[in-house]
């Protein structure tokens, strides 16, 4: 991608291919109060080094990581909560209340993906077996059926207003970074790995979500109205999250995971703290019976899956 | 602001005062005058509070403004495909790209915000209909392919645009542009490799790219402006060094550009007149329907209304999120006085 | 981007009641080193300034510590009085270490 020597660019002028030079000396060191300390500058940027999802698929295809049948099945549903989430949340950028938020969720959503991938490419592993290959987090996120989706149904809840994400938000938040603090500790030690990097994620999630509960139930009448609404159209759905099945009892035995019902005590104490500061009562309504977990969805996500998948589904094995 | 020339007689002045008031405006616009022909001439720096002549500070807010509304109203297109990217890694760097673009909505909304022009008034501008932004973003996008034309193309024009403009001598102009221009780095990048996918794909694939590429290489080179000679604003921008290069100058870069990658790509762009031209060294390519830029430019082309509607209702639909953060932070405050006061 | 002035626009009577002040945006780009001045935004209060500056200026990594201040509490120089202020420092070559010749050359100097 280099320019012509026809064109008589000025070496600072190619523009815009990789690492952009911005024709301006020292430009890192501009924001500055002029310092000249390149070093000081607040846009130097770098990608950092994480557990990527590109190393677990890549792990997984050299079998270095290579899941038991029922770590592959947990990674799985964990892998689909996220990805439903990110699904959702991404429908935020370019319509957030203020760019600001279009940004914050924006980030929210693409670490849900983040853990998403993680989960799935790992899951994939599982696949692997007498000389076929695995699947990858394409192939699990894409050609999958709706009842072959593993995810609990709080994480299909259309977005409603702003309040019904935010309620969503919290719920899930403080859901998951009680699990991914405890998994951090799995005998798996993929699991191990990604609830490690995924944390101090969902950690963020949780103060984003807490600050707006706070802000929506004590600002106005109306932000109060609503959000007590969207508390009442999502509370249904938590008991699902904290239901323990053969699966979680089996992963829980061998120290690869814990029992859903085991975060319920810890959940109840962080949210009610910020409810109560909130002046909000735990809202008193009857749970919704659920059955994510075997495929038993609401019957938001068949929609939602269709306009995930129409496109790749529209060139069956094509690459992208 | 020393650039505003004082309109009345204050009524604690006396005629004598006033006209010394006079004097004194007239002889401080002079010398900032001066310091700013002097400034102009160093080829250095304009900061927010120095004295700039009105015409100046109000061509930067309407370039800077319009800049940051194609920021916004551009995220619209690509965010249409978030979610439908056909993979997953596709969908993420897709969410990165059109979440950095409302960042360099932000950066440039603050830039302008330096020159004394509220955020809210020219988004309210640009949902009234009054402001201008980049006409290519009022095309549909139409396919997944278009994913990888925008990105290759018009983040491309946008990035030959600006890279000049983190020189512009505005400095609160220029220091976005910096941090815009880092971030547009992979923009492009992400852009071409769409691309490169879908024509080393099937057929199908292939077709699809070819024709995102044959819709967007128009509209795309139309984002340098209208020709020179058609460009009045564009003159004295170069003489304020704003702008460093003519429009077509920095089209004619881009064509050149286009013609090496498009190579690469192994796909063609829609123009049989495009040439190297010896003898003026330069890239030449083939009409330009500008009648159509004009069109779509002024409101009527296919997303414009669909744009703006969907600006409007995110900005209405989150005015009562907006309203009770804000009577929260007051309550707070409030709250947090009264602490004080009771200790 | 906004250097430190506030803008001297009064806000506009339609927006009254949910326009967010502006914030300038410091950011720390590894231990050790000054916070420096990355841009601004918008935001309700501190808390979500704090935040919102997280969410737009460290996206890559570009700080380990972030101030946020009100626009408004910034005050600034006078350009106007650039003279006065800045003048005074010049020529007072004195003040740095190449203005003493006669030791150049001896060692640990
Ligand atoms: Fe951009
Ligand atoms: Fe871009
Ligand atoms: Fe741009």
């Amino acid at each position: 991608m280099s320019t012509t020597p026809e064109t008589a660019v000025p070496a600072e002028e190619t523009a815009g291919h990789g690492d952009i030079s911005v024709g301006v000396p020292g430009a890192g060191a501009e924001f500055g109060a002029g310092s000249g300390d390149a070093a000081a500058s607040a846009t130097r940027i770098t990608p950092g080094n994480a557990l990527r999802p590109e190393d677990i698929a890549l792990a997984v295809s050299r079998g270095t990581a290579k899941p038991s049948d029922d770590a592959a099945e947990y990674a799985l549903r964990l892998g689909d909560d996220a990805l439903i989430l990110a699904q959702r949340l991404g429908h935020w950028i370019s319509r957030g209340p203020e760019l600001e938020e279009d940004i914050a969720l924006g980030n929210i959503a693409l670490d849900q993906l983040g853990h998403a991938r993680s989960f799935l490419s790992y899951a994939g592993g599982a696949y692997a077996k007498d000389g076929k290959p695995g699947k990858t987090e394409d192939d699990l996120a894409y050609f999958r059926r709706e009842p072959e989706f593993r995810s609990v149904e709080i994480f299909e809840q259309p977005n409603g207003d702003f309040a019904v994400t935010i309620a969503r938000q919290f719920v899930v938040s403080y859901y998951q970074y009680e699990l991914y603090r405890r998994l951090t500790e799995s005998t798996d030690a993929t699991l191990a790995g990604i609830a490690a990097k995924a944390v101090k994620e969902v950690d963020y999630h949780r103060d984003h979500s807490a600050q707006w509960v706070l802000r929506l139930a004590l600002g106005t009448d109306e932000s109060r109205e609503k959000m007590i609404h969207a508390f009442q159209v999502i509370w249904p759905y938590v008991d699902e999250l904290f239901r323990d099945d053969e699966l979680t009892a089996r992963l829980a035995g061998t120290g690869a995971a814990v029992e859903p019902s085991s975060l319920r005590a810890d959940f109840d104490r962080l949210t009610g703290e910020v409810l109560a500061e909130a002046e909000l009562d735990v809202p008193q309504v009857k749970a919704a019976p659920g059955g994510g977990r075997r495929g038993l969805h609401s019957e938001h996500l068949g929609y939602l899956l269709a306009e995930m998948q129409v496109l790749a589904r529209e060139y069956p094995g094509a690459t992208w | 602001m020393a650039s505003q020339p004082l309109q009345s007689v204050p009524a604690e002045q006396t005629p004598a005062q006033h006209e010394q008031s006079l004097e004194d405006a007239a002889r401080r616009d002079a010398e900032g005058q001066a310091y700013f022909d002097k400034v102009m001439a160093d080829d250095s720096r304009i900061e927010p509070r120095d004295w700039m002549p009105p015409a100046y500070r109000k061509t930067l807010v309407r370039q800077i403004s319009q800049h940051a509304h194609s920021e916004i109203i551009g995220m619209q297109p690509e965010a249409n495909w978030i979610s439908r990217a056909p993979s997953l890694k596709r969908k993420a760097i897709l969410m990165a790209k059109v979440q950095d673009e409302a960042g360099h909505g932000l950066y440039l909304y603050s830039a302008a915000e330096t020159l004394g022009q509220p955020r809210d008034q020219m988004m309210q501008d640009l949902m009234d209909g009054k402001a201008k932004y980049s006409s290519i973003f009022n095309y549909p996008a139409r396919t997944w392919a278009d994913m990888g034309a925008i990105g290759w193309m018009v983040d491309g024009a946008a990035i030959a645009n600006q890279v000049p403009l983190c020189r512009a001598s505005y400095g609160p102009y220029g220091r976005a542009m910096v941090r815009v221009c880092k971030e547009e780095s992979f923009h492009q990048r992400q852009g071409f490799e769409i691309l490169l996918e879908l024509s080393h794909g099937t057929p199908e694939q292939k077709q699809m790219a070819q024709e995102a590429v044959n819709r967007w290489y128009a509209p795309a080179l139309m984002m340098f402006g209208p020709p020179d000679q058609d460009s009045p604003n564009s003159q004295q921008s170069m003489a304020w060094n704003i702008k460093r290069f003519g429009n077509d100058e920095l089209r004619a870069r881009f064509v050149g550009m286009m013609m090496e990658q498009v190579k690469v790509l192994e796909l063609t762009l829609p123009d049989k007149d495009i040439r190297f031209n010896e003898e003026t060294k330069k890239w030449e390519h083939g009409p330009l329907d500008w009648d159509e830029f004009h069109e779509v430019l002024s409101g009527r082309g296919p997303c414009n209304a669909q744009r703006l509607e969907r600006r409007r209702e995110a900005h209405e639909n989150g005015a009562w999120v907006r309203e009770a953060a804000v009577a929260y932070a007051d309550k707070q405050s409030r709250k947090q006085a009264q602490k004080e006061f009771a200790a | 981007m906004n250097d430190s002035t506030a803008p001297a626009a009064a806000p506009a009577p339609h927006t009254a009641g949910n326009v967010w002040p502006l914030w300038e945006v410091f950011v720390r780009s590894s231990r050790g080193l000054s916070h420096v001045h990355a841009g601004s935004l918008h935001a309700p209060d501190a808390v979500m300034a704090l935040r919102n500056a997280r969410d737009l200026y460290t996206r890559r990594n570009e700080g380990v510590s972030i101030w946020v201040v009100p626009a408004d509490a910034i005050a600034s120089s006078d350009p106007d009085s650039k003279g006065a202020f800045f003048e005074s420092p010049q020529g007072k070559d004195y003040r740095h270490a190449t203005y003493y010749t006669k030791s150049e050359g001896v060692k640990h100097l």
